[in-house]
């Protein structure tokens, strides 16, 4: 009998569960990624896994984001929709700052440097976002992305209002 | 009770082949491991007698099988509630009863610690010796031949395959492989295998880089063997493909993360030094949760699922987190 794989969506999603014996549920630090992206602003980095200075953000994919740079490695994987990435290589690249930053005069304006191309992703592919890089997402259906890369000013921490208690 | 002085020769100390059933038993300091048809017995000394603990040599097999491709992996790999080891990063402890509440109470323990070289030769000695023709201690029960029985032959491929090791991203040029000359598995037969669609400029040919990772995953031929798939300075991505049971109670000597890709994991978790119950968390598609420094957890997938572990490879955080300076829970809110 063949089976089914099941993955989520933010239009259907199952959140788990915990049962406690002794200690505090909140020790979990329980969310679910689709639940978080169905309450979240369009490319708003919601913190849903930090392990001291590293974090995994979900972003709801929505439209055209700002454009976004930082100084190291980040890695995008589409969880859910389908998300077209512009890279560019920055004449400016941003140091100094873990994270994401914002880049570019305007959010929207492409900031300076030279166009590497686009990467199309659909549910399960992973994408490389150098350091150094610009970079900007658009979606043109609801998406969701996981992002593997560090806390940033752009950063948002809501544990209390994503967490299981 | 436990034994300081460290055992540094790598020589494998075991028996001639049993008359009885084939296999050699194996000493590894004061412990002796034997095996039979059905069963895995460990001696050990305690309190001025030798003890005893037995384990079906299918769930020993497949603890060990893990043990040792992970290099003894992050803190303690709990084979059950007895016996396990502790990395400590060029010194392995293996222990009975240690860190068993009941056990270490009634003073029954016993640790021996070793030289990681050491320790590495004995299992993988045993693994030579006590893998049958036909079993795959990596594969789902329903993918592979019996572990039970008398010697018969043995299945050195498959007790070779080691978490796959990757600098930044699979694919990239000098980086771990891809999986696409691999078999998709029979359970993720209706997982999509496109790719990532890529337009480089002129002049930025192959510096663009994406690809299907339920692809990769659902081409794995090993159950609970993390390989790392991206790498952000010491944040390491580690997805793998669990079907049946997680072979070991992994003991955290950090915080790991949990991120459910498909279907569901049950994880029994219990306190790291005792095996005392604490919680049943039960993991959903998009699920993610925290396992904290301070306990021990076992999974459960009836369905093979891919899940995403995620690690933090910072140098030194097992002492941070043992003298207390982080919290053995990753946020406070």
């Amino acid at each position: 009998m063949a089976s089914t794989t099941v993955f989520g969506s933010i239009a259907d999603y199952h959140k788990g569960s915990i049962e406690i014996v002794s200690g505090d549920p909140k020790h979990y630090v329980f969310s679910n990624i689709f639940e978080v992206a169905s309450k979240s602003q369009p490319y708003e980095r919601v913190v849903v896994g930090k392990n001291l200075e590293y974090v995994q953000e979900v972003m709801r994919a929505e439209g055209t984001s700002p454009w976004f740079g930082c100084a190291h490695d980040e890695f995008a994987l589409c969880m859910d929709g389908e998300v077209e990435i512009e890279l560019v290589k920055l004449a400016a690249p941003p140091t100094g700052k873990d994270g994401a930053v914002l880049i570019g005069e305007a959010p929207h304006e492409t900031p300076k440097g030279k166009r590497m191309g686009l990467i199309r992703l659909r549910r399960g592919h992973q994408a490389l976002l150098p350091a150094g890089c610009g970079y900007r997402f658009t979606a043109k259906k609801l998406g969701v992305i996981l992002q593997q890369t560090i806390l940033g000013e752009l950063s948002q921490q809501k544990w209390s209002q994503i967490c299981l208690q | 009770m436990s034994s300081t002085a460290v055992a540094s020769t790598t020589t494998v100390v075991s028996t001639d082949p049993s008359n009885e059933n084939g296999y050699r038993t194996f000493k590894l300091g004061k412990f002796e491991l034997a095996r039979d048809e059905y069963f895995v017995t460990i001696r050990w000394p305690a309190k001025g007698q030798t003890r005893s603990h037995q384990m079906s040599a299918e769930a020993f097999l497949r603890a060990c099988m893990r043990d040792v491709a992970w290099n003894f992996f992050y803190g303690w790999v709990n084979f059950d509630h007895v016996i396990g080891t502790r990395n400590l990063y060029g010194q392995v402890d293996m222990y009975a009863g240690s860190f068993n509440g009941v056990m270490k109470e009634a003073g029954v323990d016993y640790t021996e610690r070793f030289d990681a070289g050491h320790i590495m030769a004995t299992f993988k000695a045993i693994l030579r010796d006590w893998v049958n023709e036909g079993f795959d201690p990596f594969a789902a029960p329903v993918e592979t031949g019996t572990a039970f029985g008398t010697k018969q032959g043995d299945n050195i491929a498959a007790i070779q395959r080691t978490r796959i090791a990757t600098q930044r991203m699979p694919g990239l040029p000098g980086d771990s492989p891809l999986r696409d000359d691999m078999p998709i598995n029979r359970a993720f037969a209706d997982v999509s295998q496109d790719e990532p669609e890529i337009v480089a400029e002129p002049g930025f040919e192959g510096q663009l880089h994406a690809f299907s990772l339920f692809k990769y995953l659902s081409r794995s031929d090993v159950t609970w063997n993390p390989s790392v798939t991206a790498v952000c300075k010491a944040s390491l991505a580690c997805p793998t493909t669990e079907e049946y049971i997680l072979p070991v109670f992994h003991g955290n000597d950090r915080v790991e993360w949990f991120i459910q890709l498909s279907d569901e994991i049950v994880w029994d978790v219990g306190d790291k030094n005792t095996g005392s119950p604490r919680a049943r968390v039960t993991m959903k598609a998009g699920d993610v949760a925290a396992m904290p420094a301070d306990i021990r957890h076992q999974g459960y997938s009836r369905k093979r699922s891919m899940l995403y572990v995620w690690e933090n490879v910072t140098p030194g955080l097992p002492q941070r987190y043992e003298s207390g300076e982080l919290s053995p829970y990753p946020v406070e809110f």
